[in-house]
């Protein structure tokens, strides 16, 4: 059995400065209620926040480390024990990749591209676990996907076009 | 499934594709996590997985063997032999690396390895000197490069302090020398000085864990850390606030105490509740004297009294009690700090209970320090202190009964201000608390009706043990909770409540077991504790008219002015003892089968709920012999009881009842008299005489008749 605390990055969230919710990834099992409640907790807590304090709040025996980009919040909770600054370093690492990505990412991007920020996140953390240091390699791996994506598009236009001419 | 799972991902630990091999890594992470005992399978992939060159499988591979190190003590000691060496090289070579575009922050090469790394070896290291021994000198080389590069790059020192940190916490964690210890503290010195409101609380952080192993090398740095506790930022301000508490020691408890009350007038609202615990919890600890405790104790209370929780003021009473030659002091101290701030409940409470308690010092001005100033209080300041106090409408119910107390322990206290102090607790008898309105009315009649027994009533409470409060705190947590006077099902027992009220608050005499008290004002408790214990009696009672024409208050309560002389002799009775010149007439136990109760000058009344009661049905259905009873015995009174059955006539049962008296005091006009349910009938017959000589020089026999109506029809009782 998991216990909670065994798992390194309990949660990822990203909260826009509204208090709305962009992206939310879970790595330990909370039921869909107590999701809710930590999201209105967690924003609650951060978004008060004034911009010189530190970047961690303690928060039910776990910290959440959070850095602001712009409108958007980036918070992750982590055990008591971890190194927070290296969480900043990830933090920081996602939104590089994700700039890259995108070309000077803002909000908007996240919001109509939700699905490829998953993808590059799942590309650098798993189950929890930073998975890849290098954000060459994230890149070439989105960039592998999404060819894969377009190749399989192009069959199926192909095959509709086909399906498409046999019916006419 | 993990089980079922296993062999597959750890084949896939060998697969071609690094991105497959380093997602089975993280995958073993959890497979291990979930069924421990296949950790010892993944030990030796592993191990081949550190080999790689690839940062993200290596990166995942580190990863790999910490857990495999937490989960199974084998995988740590093959570890530690076989890999400590490769791992050192390794770390080595990233730290010495040349600039790598790909891994590169901020001047630092692939900080996540590096950090993940470090946290192997620390795993490794701690308790094991000879690992520890091989990693010493990279970790100063490492702490000196990431120095550098921290102070070095002016956009992003981040990552720099997150690898300083990582080590620092390394070095704290491995067997080592005093040197690279001294190293990481000045580390954490400078980042605790830092502007960088991130490194000041990793900073805050480590020197908690430093506590352990350098305290002393801490402890230079509480100044700062003091100014920490005064942050703007809520985390920093907690953080410290926690490492304050453990830098506290005997010698430096006073200067940070001050500090810490000082900073309790300014800091927040919402962060006062956690100082005050903390402040409270140190003072406790550590305090030198009582005199100290008690002046701070007054401080907090007039500066965040409303953050203190019940079990605080509770022992801060405790040790007023116990502090004989401070109640004055005291008393003096907290009615001048009542007059500055009426807001904090709970310095209303207290002072309260000692204005009560000690009201006569007050005034007197007996057992003036030195140190204080002299003030003049007069009879009637006292009561307005007290009359303030119960006629403020944000006093709760808690504070206005112990001001009610207070008033009717001031009224014996001061004469003068008897007929004042009336006329405040009648104005209570239209309170819409059922509390307050009873409390009010049963003073009143009190003060009204039995002028003669009130200052026995309200005398001053015998002193606290500290230690059965100490213990009780620690054992009912809950318990305490119930302190509270008005809760609902202690309502029965309010009219016991004047002159045990406060120690009833105190204690929490809800549970059963009380202290025996030692002074004579303890009898009241211990009635109140025999009340307690058969809720159903104040019912009982009330529905009984009043025999031997006495009041059904008195004789609920069970409290009477006992003649001094023997006050002390049927004291250690703890169940219930009762001295009553005034004929009670009990029936505390209406519920149960027979009771008696002995009026006139000593002769405890007893509860014979518990060690008589079942009696007569058992002989009932035992057969013609019974043994007799010793059915009461005191220091003061023991009475027998023979059984004997008419032949023919299984229903009635004869009892002979021999009292005699073994106080140096002879009883006169002694008068037995019991009660039975309603499906007995009981016969007394007259006594042999009513004089008791005393020390057990003869004895009185009186016999009962109990005819049992129901016999042999209720055989399970």
């Amino acid at each position: 059995m998991v216990t909670l605390k065994e798992i390194k990055i309990q949660f990822v969230l990203l909260i826009s400065r509204q208090g709305k919710v962009r992206l939310t990834k879970w790595y330990s099992p909370y039921s869909q209620k107590e999701r809710t409640k930590v999201i209105r907790e967690l924003s609650g807590v951060i978004l008060t926040r004034g911009p010189k304090l530190c970047n961690f709040v303690e928060w039910r025996g776990y910290k959440v480390v959070y850095k602001r980009y712009a409108s958007l919040y980036f918070c992750m909770c982590i055990d008591q024990d971890d190194n927070e600054l290296e969480i900043l370093e990830i933090i920081h690492h996602f939104v590089e990749i994700l700039d890259r990505y995108f070309g000077s990412v803002c909000e908007l991007d996240l919001i109509f591209n939700f699905h490829k920020a998953y993808y590059i996140l799942d590309e650098l953390l798993i189950a929890g676990e930073l998975q890849e240091s290098s954000k060459k390699t994230v890149a070439r791996l989105i960039a592998a996907q999404d060819s894969l994506v377009e190749t399989a598009k192009e069959q199926a236009s192909s095959i509709s076009n086909i399906i498409a001419q046999a019916t006419k | 499934m993990a089980r079922d799972l296993a062999p597959e991902v750890e084949r896939l630990l060998q697969f071609r594709d690094p991105n497959i091999r380093k997602k089975a890594a993280l995958c073993s992470i959890r497979i291990i996590k979930k069924v421990p005992d296949l950790a010892e399978n993944f030990i030796n992939p592993a191990a081949s997985l550190l080999k790689e060159k690839h940062h993200g499988v290596l990166i995942t591979g580190v990863q790999l063997c910490t857990d495999l190190c937490k989960v199974s003590s084998e995988a740590l000691e093959y570890f530690r032999k076989k890999c400590t060496d490769g791992l050192v090289k390794t770390l080595r070579d990233i730290a010495n690396s040349p600039y790598a575009p790909e891994y590169d922050i901020a001047g630092i090469t692939d900080p996540f390895l590096h950090i993940r790394l470090l946290r192997l070896l620390r795993v490794l290291g701690q308790g094991d000197a000879d690992a520890s021994d091989s990693m010493n000198d990279i970790l100063a080389q490492d702490v000196l490069i990431a120095n550098i590069v921290a102070t070095k790059t002016e956009s992003n020192k981040n990552a720099g302090n997150a690898i300083l940190y990582e080590c620092v916490e390394t070095i704290m964690s491995i067997e080592d020398n005093g040197g690279l210890r001294v190293l990481a503290i000045n580390i954490l010195g400078r980042f605790l000085s830092n502007r960088d409101n991130n490194i000041r609380y990793v900073a805050l952080n480590m020197l908690t864990k430093a506590m352990t192993v350098e305290a002393q090398a801490v402890q230079r740095h509480r100044a700062t850390i003091l100014e920490c506790v005064k942050d703007s930022d809520a985390s920093i301000r907690k953080r410290a606030l926690e490492l304050v508490y453990l830098l506290v020691n005997e010698t430096n408890v006073k200067p940070l105490t001050k500090e810490l009350i000082d900073y309790l007038e300014v800091s927040d609202q919402d962060f006062k509740g956690d100082l005050t615990a903390k402040i409270c919890s140190i003072v406790e600890r550590f305090s030198p004297e009582k005199i100290w405790y008690i002046d701070q104790m007054l401080k907090v209370l007039s500066e965040a009294g409303n953050f203190v929780k019940d079990d605080v003021w509770h022992a801060l009473i405790v040790v007023i009690s116990n502090a004989s030659d401070l109640h004055g002091y005291t008393v003096r101290a907290l009615y001048r700090a009542l007059q500055t701030s009426t807001e904090q409940e709970t310095l209303v409470r207290v002072a309260v209970w000692c204005i009560g308690e000690y009201g006569d010092m007050l005034v007197n001005n007996v057992g003036m320090l030195d140190i204080e100033d002299p003030i003049t209080v007069t009879e009637s300041d006292a009561v307005d202190a007290v009359e303030v106090a119960i006629k403020r409408h944000t006093s709760d119910l808690t504070t206005k009964s112990m001001a009610l107390i207070a008033l009717l322990k001031l009224s014996s206290r001061f004469p003068s201000c008897s007929e004042r102090i009336r006329e405040i607790i009648v104005q209570n008898k239209g309170s819409l608390v059922l509390e307050l309105q009873q409390r009010s009315i049963e003073f009143n009649s009190i003060l009204q009706k039995h002028q003669n027994i009130r200052s026995a009533l309200v005398e001053r409470m015998p002193v606290l043990d500290e230690a059965t409060f100490s213990g009780r705190r620690a054992g009912s947590l809950p318990a305490a909770a119930s302190t509270s006077t008005g809760t609902p099902h202690k309502l029965p027992n309010g009219i016991a409540k004047p002159a045990a009220a406060p120690i009833a608050d105190l204690l929490d005499l809800s549970s059963d077991d009380a202290p025996a008290p030692s002074s004579s004002g303890g009898d009241f408790l211990q009635d109140l504790l025999g009340v307690d214990l058969s809720p159903a009696s104040a019912p009982a009672g009330t529905s009984q008219p009043p025999k031997a024409g006495t009041d059904v208050l008195l004789d609920l309560l069970s409290i009477g002015t006992s003649p001094p002389a023997q006050s002390s002799s049927s004291m250690s009775d703890i169940l219930s003892s009762s001295q009553d010149n005034k004929a009670p007439l009990n029936n505390l136990n209406g519920l149960t089968s027979l009771s008696s109760l002995s009026p006139t000058t000593t002769s405890p009344m007893m509860d014979l709920l518990d060690g008589f009661g079942p009696s007569p049905q058992k002989h009932e259905e035992n057969g013609p012999t019974y043994p007799s009873v010793v059915a009461y015995e005191s220091s003061s009174l023991r009475m027998t009881f023979n059984f004997s059955k008419q032949p023919g006539n299984p229903q009635t049962t004869l009892i002979q009842a021999t009292f005699t008296n073994l106080s140096p005091n002879a009883y006169n006009d002694f008068l037995f008299q019991a009660a039975v349910p309603k499906f007995l009938q009981l016969h007394l017959d007259p006594a042999s005489s009513n004089t008791l000589p005393a020390s057990g020089n003869g004895s009185i026999t009186q016999t009962l008749k109990v005819t049992n109506s129901q016999h042999g029809k209720r055989l399970s009782y």
